[in-house]
């Protein structure tokens, strides 16, 4: 027999009753405890607390280290800290706020986005902390706020240092700017170091050295009273600043390349291949740098999105170019060095080239071709047969194997954030990108560097670098010396260890160079004016890529409209025959290399020779001096 | 002229009447919101925004205390196993695909984020009245087995998420329902020797920072700038508050931000640093006028089910308070656990108010001697 439970409701009822009486008293026991603990506390104690309480009276306030100043490789000064004044409203001395942001406005001027940052900044902050209204005030906005300070209690006119840009635009993409520490940047800085810095490096130089640029904080401990208004300062460990910093770039050769483009966009690397220092950077269009610093207004912004030509790309760094023609006296140099060709093997150019079995045929240049060429003339006169009959030969296999030893198709690990890679097409690389297998058509037009490959104008450069330095690949970098502070000797960088030569044969170097100084220097080269009057002799190649597919039938329309269809390259190096400088330029418009990139370059080797003339101190010696003006 | 007057008397009363809140309770939860609103205003350095916040969540609190109060205690009884199982299915969910800061206690439904611990607050205390109801009363060891599972299960995901304050006030609901439904008191003295007992083998269970809690109670003044800093700061800010407190807003520790938390956890510190021990007392008298009139109603409840639930949620309530200022005072380590409906944030605000609602039902439902 199932025993099934008999409910009491009654008795059930006056349990409760019992047990709710007993919880209760335990409940008012224990609160009882609690309040004899408080008691305790706050009379049987209270004098200790009270004295304590008053001890509390001493805050630590970190102290943001001045950030470090940025020179190039001449002391030119490209980055540096100026003093400057701003507005700072503390919203508990306002008593109407609107009424006051208002009077503001129409006495110095304060803007929209002013205003809107102010309030998002206030809600952030405590009533009594002062709050920045409007930063970099002119002299005549701060004479007009000395006259009517009587107006506005609870505003200030505060003294600050912030970053400035002498050079603005011409440095843009290469320096970076510092910009306000947002949400991602407290992420990767150590916050320890930063509780009192507002800035941090955002992109180029600023960002990747961020860690030497900013310093040490210190930080004083201060008295303050019940207010939280400082009484005294009790002690003071001063903050170290942080680095200066010598670049590798020569300002100059810089300025001169970013005049000659003369607004068209494009970008251009200058490297000294004996070295692998950075002698220019440089991006066109570009932005000026200090108009982010103390955050940029929306209209600004909106302004550099919305321009097609992109000027916040930074083109040397991460654009994509068709190498071209410029691909081939790399081309030439794998094929010397493989064997399969020797520098008096010649090739017959029809203006037609054929894989054999097959019926499409991959044009030249000039129309019936350029008849029989050698290796000096296949470069000097850009001939493309040789290059699609030596690609084939070669097969993609050891033609990108061959590339990758000249850094294409990888990043080449300069000292900035952001690098593309490139691309350097492969069996593999196909493989995984379209899932397709290779076809012979594809090598052929690898051959003259177009097809799927692409380059970033630093890799280009850094491979015309390493070609020039005889095969000899040291990575680019753009930092020459670092100093602790004004009048300090500065302390070189260690120069990249060298790789190995590409060339086991010294002699197919010097017979791609002879094509190379055909180029510029040759009767038939395709750069013939590009060297008159220069000192040295410089050797060279041009590139000129289609901006747009040949089957695409848009083009039809573009080849009768745009004389200007191409992407235009040149490469070079000089003097030939001890290189001190490779430069590369890339031009998104124009009608050909040696016509359009050629004179560009060569503007920058005469600033660079103005400066060889010129600079006999070394580099950081002249910072120095630079330093102490 | 006499029309209109009762007019007005009739149409007044016959508001009061609908909501039936008890009055008594519902004034003092008024004046408890009203004293916790003033606090957060200075704990916040006067920031409106932020009272006002805290505001419209507490009013979202009584909406919802209005609303439950109208479910009649006999569909919240036949509801309770669903509700329950329902929420420990959240729990599971959360454990699995919860996110959170360093701890996985929120589930995102992308149009509101919240704690599925805090639906426990409510369903577990139901959940064991509703088994105990269907039981013979006392209760055995059998029952006792099936209760101490109802509570394990869920406290456990809790704990692990790790939100050990949560899991402390699920389990005392539970044992509270156990308590009020007239366990022998042999059988209390037994589970209590037992559990201390125990206690070494759950120190081995508990997380190095939760060890650490106790430890820097017991000696808070041996990390001066880690762990035992917010119990010293909380001391100095009540012990320096006096008898009668530094007065509104005037409290140094808080404004000066020597006081860490000091709109949430650490609340009742600015209270006390404030108002002084005679605050203290009023507010603790305060709740003691709340828990003694939520026991009122429960044992004036209608059936054993009303009765369990009711004394449970008011007993959980003194748990809050007692951890709350058990912390805040260095007497109880530190646990997650706000002053209730003073600390700044929703969660438990409307999950307290919430359990406030099923006493007014209760209350509406109560037997009546006549009529």
């Amino acid at each position: 027999m199932k025993f099934r439970p008999i409910k009491d409701g009654r008795q059930e009822a006056a349990m409760f009753a019992r047990r709710a009486v007993i919880g209760f008293l335990i409940i008012f026991v224990l609160l009882g405890v609690l309040g004899v603990r408080f008691w305790y506390l706050q009379v049987s104690q209270h004098d200790e607390f009270q004295a304590r309480s008053d001890a509390n009276r001493i805050l630590t306030r970190p102290l943001a280290p001045a950030r470090g100043l940025i020179y190039d490789r001449n002391g030119v000064l490209l980055a540096e800290n100026v003093a400057a004044f701003r507005l700072e409203v503390i919203p508990e001395q306002v008593a109407d706020m609107d009424a006051l942001l208002h009077d503001l406005q129409d006495t110095i001027g304060v803007s929209d986005d002013d205003i809107a940052r102010f309030k998002s900044l206030v809600k952030s902050k405590r009533s009594y902390q002062s709050v920045p209204l409007r930063l970099k005030l002119s002299e005549e906005e701060i004479a007009l706020f000395s006259v009517n300070r009587w107006r506005f209690s609870g505003v200030d006119v505060v003294p600050y240092l912030t970053r400035f840009y002498p050079k603005g635009a011409g440095f843009g993409h290469l320096v970076g700017y510092v910009g306000r520490i947002d949400a991602a940047d407290v992420e990767r800085l150590d916050a320890s170091l930063y509780a009192g810095t507002t800035h941090a490096g955002k992109t180029g130089i600023e960002r990747s050295y961020e860690a030497l640029l900013h310093g040490q904080p210190g930080y004083e401990l201060v008295e303050v009273n019940a207010d939280r208004r400082p009484l005294r300062v009790i002690d003071r460990v001063a903050p170290t600043p942080g680095k200066n910093l010598y670049l590798t770039v020569d300002a100059r050769i810089q300025e001169a390349g970013e005049a000659a483009f003369e607004g068209r966009a494009g970008a251009s690397v200058a490297i000294d291949p004996r070295n692998g220092e950075v002698l220019a950077m440089i991006s066109v269009p570009s932005f000026d740098p200090n108009l982010f610093v103390n955050g940029i207004s929306q209209a600004d912004y909106k302004a550099l999105l919305d321009n097609p030509d992109k000027p916040l790309l930074d083109r040397a760094l991460r654009g994509s170019y068709v190498p071209g023609s410029t691909v081939k006296p790399f081309l030439a140099a794998a094929g010397l060095e493989l064997g399969l060709r020797t520098p008096s093997d010649t090739i017959l150019s029809t203006g037609e080239f054929f894989i054999p079995g097959q019926t499409r045929g991959y044009r030249d240049v000039r129309a019936g071709g350029h008849g029989r060429v050698d290796l000096v003339q296949s470069l000097a006169q850009s001939v493309n047969a040789y290059y699609y009959s030596l690609a084939l030969d070669m097969g993609i296999d050891k033609l990108s194997d061959s590339m990758a030893k000249f850094g294409f198709g990888q990043p080449t690990g300069i000292d900035l954030v952001g690098e593309s890679a490139g691309v350097l097409p492969s069996r593999e690389w196909k493989r995984e990108r379209m899932n397709q297998a290779w076809y012979p058509g594809e090598t052929v037009i690898a051959g003259i560097g177009q097809g799927f490959w692409v380059v970033t104008p630093m890799q280009l450069a850094h491979g015309v670098a390493t070609l020039a330095a005889a095969g000899v690949s040291r990575q680019p970098h753009l930092l020459l010396a670092t100093q602790d502070g004004i009048g300090d000797a500065p302390v070189a960088m260690a120069t990249p260890a060298a790789g190995p030569s590409f060339f086991r044969n010294p002699a197919n170097f010097d017979a791609v160079r002879e094509g190379m100084i055909a180029v510029v220097n040759g009767p038939t080269g395709t750069a013939r004016t590009m060297g008159d009057g220069f000192p040295f002799v410089i050797a060279g190649k041009s590139g000129t890529a289609e901006r747009f597919s040949r089957t695409n039938e848009v083009w039809q329309h573009i080849s009768q409209v745009a004389i200007e269809r191409h992407q235009v390259l040149f490469e070079a190096f000089t003097p030939a025959d001890n290189p001190r400088i490779a430069a590369i330029v890339a031009l998104e418009a124009g009608r050909g290399g040696g016509r359009d990139a050629a004179p560009i370059v060569r503007r920058m080797m005469d600033a660079w020779l103005l400066d060889q003339a010129q600079a006999q101190v070394q580099a950081p010696e002249a910072g120095e001096q630079a330093g102490n003006r | 002229m006499d029309g209109i007057f009762a007019q007005l008397r009739y149409r007044f009363s016959g508001m009061l009447r609908r909501p039936r809140f008890d009055l008594p309770l519902a004034g003092a939860l008024v004046l408890l919101i009203v004293i916790g609103l003033m606090t957060q205003y200075s704990a916040s350095d006067l920031d409106r925004d932020k009272a006002i916040a805290q505001g419209v969540r507490l009013l979202l609190g009584v909406l919802l205390m209005a609303l439950v109060s109208r479910v009649p205690p006999s569909t919240l009884r036949n509801w309770s196993p669903w509700l329950y199982l329902g929420s420990v299915i959240l729990l599971v969910l959360v454990a699995l695909l919860g996110e959170g800061r360093g701890s996985h206690r929120w589930l995102d439904l992308h149009f509101v984020r919240f704690q599925p611990s805090e639906l426990l607050k409510l369903t577990m205390p139901m959940m064991v009245a509703w088994y105990l109801n269907q039981r013979p009363l006392p209760p055995g060891w059998a029952s006792l087995v099936v209760v101490s599972v109802l509570i394990a299960i869920p406290a456990g995901l809790i704990a692990e998420q790790p939100d050990l304050g949560t899991a402390l006030l699920i389990v005392a609901s539970g044992l509270f329902a156990v308590f009020l439904s007239g366990l022998a008191w042999w059988r209390i003295g037994l589970i209590i020797g037992s559990v201390v007992a125990a206690a070494p083998v759950a120190w081995h269970f508990l997380h190095e920072y939760q060890r650490n809690r106790v430890r820097m109670l017991l000696d808070p003044e041996s990390d001066p700038l880690g762990l035992g800093w917010h119990i010293i700061q909380s001391k100095i800010a009540v012990g320096s508050g006096g008898l009668w407190g530094k007065g509104w807003h005037q409290g140094t520790q808080s404004r000066l931000e020597f006081l860490p938390e000091h709109t949430t956890d650490f609340i009742f510190s600015v209270f006390a640093e404030e108002w002084g021990l005679i605050g203290v007392l009023l507010l603790l008298a305060l709740y003691v006028f709340i828990i003694g009139r939520g026991l009122w109603i429960a044992a004036s409840a209608r059936d054993t089910y009303s009765r369990l639930l009711a004394g449970s949620i008011t007993m959980v309530f003194f748990v809050y308070v007692m951890v709350n200022g058990g912390m805040i005072t260095g007497m109880l380590p530190v646990v997650g656990v706000p002053l209730p409906l003073i600390s700044y944030g929703g969660t438990s605000a409307v999950s307290l108010l919430a359990g406030f609602g099923v006493l007014m039902s209760i209350h509406a439902h109560r037997k009546r001697v006549a009529g």
